[in-house]
């Protein structure tokens, strides 16, 4: 099975959308080249026959630890916020959400 | 006369008081700020606090409390976490974060004794192979200034060649270590997946991340690890296997061990004289009574599709946590929240992250998840059982790490592809979770070009024992470039 990919402006527009990256038409041209690129070459794995193999879940074989469910962090809301462009009163200041 | 002294050397000089931290950490200094403005392997650095470590470590050292790292200067690639000092990952997302907490290995380091002289220029979030899509601009190779040290950590990696540190951390998620050691004609080791703590290494792709080291020699590598690796509960990947005497085992014999060599490795693409090189170096294994056996890795081909599948996906998933508000740039106009996160990304972002975050949202999005994400991942096992099963026959795998040596920058910029291809053979190693080692073993075209020496996993010992050995018997790991011989005045 070979599945030639070429994305179009519309795709390009979507993934962007989805990703939450604004693009400019000049990065959408390039996109549409270069991805398109990109994805025909990834796309060469669906010749590959794994119809008998489980996909891979953890490099290691391991299962996800666990812990006793008890408060372990303590609070750092200051020295957390002090990276952030604006904050007021321990909150996080974003433009207005809900009209 | 070589500016370049090794841990092991340098321990030795500290212990038996024939030199000081102090003393040491302002010989490194005097040199990045002499020589580094031709390389740009630095993104800060932090002379201040390390002249208060290095005086620190003396005092250590002078009530005999020090270890074999005490009071030795290094350098940290710029995407591990260090309070107080800036973290950028060589993104203009976090041209001014300061991480509120120190990663696990600045940490386990620190504790050490070992004293940082800064932080090292690098890939954007380590997405490149040529230390070309740093915001802070390329780094330039000490061999040919014309041409990339390599990447991601091409900074690290600069800087060591070079004489400006006698070691440097760095990440390896495809070969972002193993690669720019090769370019270099350096020693880069990259141990199993888990075996370090990831805790406060800024994520690119979480299941094949995992932090190394860039040193003279692998008694050095060896020196490092025993300190960086070991269980850390905050990294919820982090192995609990326990931490063998990797200086120890350096000294084992070779006699009767098994080196595997994939014939896939010579079909094509290394020239003749690379290829000799390589051959050169497995005769000095077999004088050392390693024996030689033809292996082969079937599924070799798929790696580079497969990798940039997986890595891409789980970046563009890591990556969603830059969205202007919590930290990182943050776009002056947006009057609304989703144009805020667009803006931001935009701009905060350089065009090879943003090409893998699209990359990658593509591969998760709705319709095309299993045919290609969840291919990729039934590849990458297929990948995985393929080194397995020669491991059941052969103690460590052996073979190129780069497909040629140092290419000129700009060279393969414009084109990812060719850029991707370029980590054919070391990105299997990342995709099956095994740990591998780069030591130069000789020159193409007058550039450093290494022999890569891959274990099974949590064989750190065995593929460190194979690069000390080889390093006893040859002195291509002690070739340097020009500049590390000049001295800072």
């Amino acid at each position: 099975m070979r599945f030639l990919m070429a994305l179009t402006k519309e795709d390009v527009e979507h993934i962007a959308h989805l990703a939450r990256l604004e693009v400019s038409d000049d990065e959408i041209a390039e996109y549409v080249a270069k991805l398109s690129g990109i994805i025909d070459f990834v796309a060469q794995l669906g010749e590959l026959d794994t119809s008998a193999v489980e996909p891979m879940a953890h490099p290691l074989d391991m299962g996800q630890r666990l812990r006793e469910d008890s408060v372990t962090e303590q609070d750092q809301r200051q020295a957390l916020q002090r990276n952030a462009a604006d904050v007021d009163d321990g909150y996080y200041i974003v433009p207005r959400v809900i009209d | 006369m070589s500016q370049r002294q090794t841990i092991a050397e340098l321990g030795a000089a500290l212990r038996d008081g024939s030199t000081s931290s102090r003393e040491l950490t302002e010989r490194y200094l005097a040199r990045i700020a002499a020589l580094d403005e031709r390389l740009n392997s630095f993104i800060t650095v932090t002379g201040e606090q390390a002249l208060a470590a290095a005086d620190a470590a003396d005092a250590r050292l002078a009530a005999g409390n020090g270890g074999p790292l005490t009071g030795i200067p290094l350098a940290h690639k710029d995407i591990f976490c260090t309070s107080g000092v800036l973290t950028t990952c060589g993104s203009r997302m976090l041209e001014n974060f300061e991480s509120p907490y120190d990663a696990a290995v600045v940490e386990r380091l620190a504790a050490a004794g070992m004293v940082m002289l800064g932080k090292t220029n690098m890939d954007e979030f380590a997405m490149g192979s040529s230390n070309e899509t740093s915001f802070f601009g390329p780094v330039m190779n000490p061999w040919d200034t014309d041409r990339t040290p390599g990447g991601s950590s091409g900074g690290s990696a600069a800087a060591v060649a070079a004489g400006l540190a006698p070691v440097a951390t760095g990440t390896d998620t495809g070969g972002s270590i193993r690669q720019p050691a090769a370019l270099t004609g350096i020693t880069g080791f990259k141990p199993t997946y888990g075996r370090v703590s990831r805790y406060g290494m800024i994520a690119f792709a979480s299941s094949l991340d995992q932090a190394g080291t860039l040193t003279l020699t692998a008694e050095d590598a060896a020196l490092m690890m025993q300190a960086m690796a070991g269980f850390d509960a905050r990294d919820s990947t982090c192995a609990q296997a326990s931490v063998p005497d990797y200086r120890a085992a350096l000294s084992a014999s070779l006699e009767g061990k098994r080196i595997g060599v994939p014939k896939e490795f010579f079909d094509g693409g290394l020239d003749a004289v690379h290829t000799q090189r390589l051959r050169d170096a497995f005769a000095v294994m077999e004088s050392l009574g390693a024996v030689i056996e033809e292996i082969s890795l079937p599924n070799l081909g798929a790696s580079v599709p497969t990798y940039y599948i997986v890595a891409p996906a789980e970046c563009s998933s890591n990556l969603s946590r830059f969205d202007g508000v919590r930290f990182g740039y943050r776009h002056e106009h947006a009057t609304d929240l989703e144009t805020l996160y667009k803006r931001t990304r935009k701009d905060g972002f350089g065009s090879e992250v943003k090409r893998r975050i699209m990359t990658g949202t593509y591969v998760l999005s709705a319709g095309y998840y299993d045919a290609y994400y969840l291919q990729a991942q039934k590849a990458r096992q297929l990948i995985a059982e393929d080194f397995s099963r020669c491991f059941e026959r052969v103690d460590i795998i052996a073979g190129p790490t780069t497909p040629t040596p140092a290419f000129r920058l700009g060279e393969k910029l414009d084109d990812p592809l060719q850029m991707y291809l370029n980590d054919i053979f070391t990105i299997g190693v990342n995709l099956a979770g095994l740990p591998g080692l780069s030591t130069p073993c000789g020159f193409v075209d007058e550039l450093p070009v290494g022999l890569q020496l891959i274990g099974p996993q949590f064989g750190e010992a065995t593929v460190l024992n194979f690069a000390h050995q080889y390093q006893s018997r040859t002195d291509w790991h002690l070739r340097e470039p020009p500049l590390a011989e000049e001295v800072a005045d």
